[in-house]
Order: C-alpha cells, then sequence, then structure tokens
C-alpha cells in the first residue's frame, strides 16, 4: 500500500462516519431545527473528507479540479440550503420543540396560515 | 485498490436508507424536505465514486449538475414553505 | 444587462469573459479547436447578458481591495476549518450520547458589518460552526440564531467570529 492510498481510505471512511452520524442524529433529534444542526454539520464534513480521499487516489488531474469545485460548490450551498430550509419551516408554522427554553423569533414572525 | 471505494459507497447507501425512514415517517413537510436533502448529497458522493469504481470519468459531470439541482430544488421548496407561492 | 459604454464595464466584461473561459477549459478538457471556439462564443455571450452581476464596475482601485480581502479571507478559512471539525466532533458527542443532552434556544444579536458578502460569510460560518444554526438576518442586519445548547449560544455571543469577519472586510464589528 502506497501512502496516497492509505490517505484515500482513511478520508473516505472518515467521510462515510460522519454520513452515519448525520443519519442518526436526524432520526434521533426532536424537532426539524435540531434536525438541520445534525445533517448540516455533519454531511458537509463528511462530503468533503470522502470527496478529499478520492482526490488523493486520483492525483492532481482535471478530475481532481472538477472533484474539488463540487466539494467548494457544497461547502457553500449546504449551509446556505439550511438556513433558507430553517426560515422557512419556522414561517410554515413548524413550533420548536416544548424544550426550547428560548424563543426571540416569535414575535418577529407573522405565521402563515395552513 | 477498489475495495475502499466499493465500501463507502454502501455505507452511503446504508445512510441513505436510515433517512428514507424520515421522508416516510416524518411529522412536518420540512421534516421530509430535510431528509431528501440529505439523500441527495449522499448521491453525489457515490457518483463521483462510481466513476471510479466503473471507470467511467462522465459520472463525475453528472454529480456536478445533480449538486447544482439539489441547491435549486431546496431553495424553491423553501420558497415556498415561506411565502406559500413560488413566481412573484 | 447592461450597456458596454465606458472603459468600467468593459473591464468588468473582460475579466467575467476570462473567468468563464477557464471554468469551460477546466470542465471540458478537451482543447481541440472546435471546443475552444464553442466556449469562447458561450462565454461572450453569457458575459455580455451578465457582466455587472458577477463584478460590480468600479475603478482600478477597487481591485486591489477585492485581491486584499481575498488574501484575508483565505487566512480566515484556516480558523473556520478548525471550528467546522470541532463542531462536527461536538455534534457527535451529542447524537452519540444515550440521554441526547440539548436545550435548544433560538437567541438574537446584532452586527454591524458593511455589505453583503460580509453578512453572508457570517451567517454561513454560524451555521457550520458549533452548535449554532442561522435561521434569519433581517434589514436591520439582526442575526436570529438556534442553538443547540445553552453554551454554544454564550460562546457566539463572546463575539469572536463577528470581530474576525468584520477585520476580514475591513468594518466595525
Amino acid at each position: 500500500m502506497s501512502v496516497s492510498s492509505i490517505l484515500s481510505t482513511t478520508f473516505l471512511f472518515a467521510g462515510s462516519f460522519f454520513f452515519i452520524v448525520g443519519s442518526i442524529g436526524l432520526n434521533r433529534l426532536p424537532d426539524v431545527y435540531t434536525r438541520l444542526h445534525a445533517t448540516t454539520k455533519c454531511d458537509t464534513l463528511g462530503q468533503a473528507l470522502a470527496l478529499l480521499g478520492v482526490m488523493f487516489y486520483e492525483g492532481a488531474t482535471f478530475t481532481s479540479v472538477k472533484i474539488l469545485l463540487i466539494v467548494i460548490f457544497i461547502l457553500i450551498a449546504n449551509p446556505t440550503a439550511a438556513h433558507t430550509l430553517a426560515k422557512g419551516a419556522y414561517m410554515y408554522g413548524v413550533k420548536p420543540c416544548e424544550i426550547t427554553s428560548i424563543d426571540m423569533y416569535k414575535e418577529k414572525v407573522k405565521r402563515r396560515s395552513k | 485498490m477498489i475495495e475502499p471505494f466499493l465500501l463507502t459507497a454502501l455505507v452511503l447507501v446504508f445512510a441513505s436508507v436510515l433517512c428514507l425512514y424520515r421522508t416516510i415517517k416524518g411529522p412536518t413537510v420540512p421534516d421530509r424536505i430535510v431528509a431528501v436533502n440529505v439523500i441527495a448529497t449522499c448521491t453525489i458522493v457515490v457518483h463521483v465514486l462510481i466513476a471510479f469504481i466503473g471507470n467511467q470519468p462522465m459520472f463525475i459531470d453528472i454529480a456536478m449538475t445533480y449538486a447544482l439541482l439539489n441547491f435549486l430544488v431546496t431553495l424553491v421548496a423553501a420558497r415556498y414553505l415561506a411565502i406559500g407561492r413560488i413566481f412573484a | 444587462m447592461r450597456s458596454l459604454k465606458g472603459e468600467k464595464n468593459i473591464a468588468s466584461f473582460l475579466l467575467t469573459f476570462v473567468i468563464f473561459f477557464v471554468l469551460w477549459a477546466a470542465l471540458s478538457t478537451f482543447f481541440d479547436v472546435v471546443h475552444l471556439s464553442l466556449g469562447a462564443i458561450c462565454s461572450l455571450l453569457v458575459a455580455y447578458a451578465s457582466h455587472d452581476l458577477l463584478i460590480k464596475p468600479k475603478g482600478a482601485e477597487h481591485v486591489l481591495t477585492v485581491l486584499e480581502t481575498s488574501f484575508r479571507f483565505f487566512l480566515y478559512l484556516f480558523w473556520l476549518i478548525t471550528q467546522i471539525i470541532r463542531a462536527n466532533i461536538d455534534v457527535m458527542m451529542i447524537v452519540l450520547s444515550p440521554k441526547l443532552p440539548i436545550s435548544p434556544e433560538i437567541i438574537k444579536f446584532d452586527s454591524k458589518l458593511p455589505n453583503d458578502v460580509a453578512l453572508t460569510t457570517l451567517a454561513n460560518s454560524i451555521t457550520l460552526t458549533p452548535g449554532t444554526l442561522t435561521v434569519d438576518i433581517d434589514e436591520k442586519k439582526t442575526y436570529y440564531v438556534h442553538c443547540l445548547a445553552k453554551r454554544h449560544g454564550d460562546a457566539l455571543l463572546k463575539g469572536k467570529m463577528q470581530s474576525l469577519v468584520a477585520r476580514v472586510f475591513g468594518g466595525k464589528e
């Protein structure tokens, strides 16, 4: 085994581990907002690690540049999508779960009637 | 040196199946959209892995297009949830 | 779409065209005459239609500011990556612990960042750092942030990240 294949295997397994953690968090946490926490963070790092592992395997070629473009795009797009989804869910009328202690957003939003 | 790729692809498919449970059960619509978003991210990585497993570089372009489409679909769905219409 | 009068507009048009053409070449990976000329035609059309969206037509001294900001942003990225890894380990501990120790809250704070790019950078950084998720930014630049536990909100309100982003984009706090 060469150094690059060991590095790429490590990164691939670390990425898939974070994907599994994100999916478990999606199923265990109580409401949309906490689920968004788990999925956004774990997916973003998970895909970055897995695709970096693929890049280590491939080496410096144009294919690596394409994969790097995908990584950068998802690093920007995933938090933005999570932010719009959280806002959309709040305006749609999904209440935060009962254990939420402080809610300073309530007076700001006039909820859309369903 | 293709076994780690196969194993990672299998783990990602398993993660998508876990998310599929939330997609079916999810009490509200935003829950389902979040779960579909996660499945789409898994799919992008699996596409890139398939490009190397089957030695077909075209799949990387497909993964790129899928990433763009996924972002667009999520934005439109969130906008529909927020204001109840898509255009204007 | 904006007309191509004035040298500032032409400079922004040419810069956009060069960026699009390099992107085309990197993505197509064919370097014969047919593919490169097709790319040039497409880049010209798209750059003509949208050059004022990508790069605002401003003076030449503005380019220097942008380069300086990009360099500081690059340094900021290293700090952000350590934060992202810490955030993931934090979420992993919460998700995999049997008792699920969360106490969510939605807090707000004000910021005085100068422009939209700075506001977006801060919002995305907040989302990627431990236990916090931006829900909304309103017109008065007030951030509404969902925190997974109280300690995350307290860590955010100390304002380390706000001052770092303000330093990158050259505004106050």
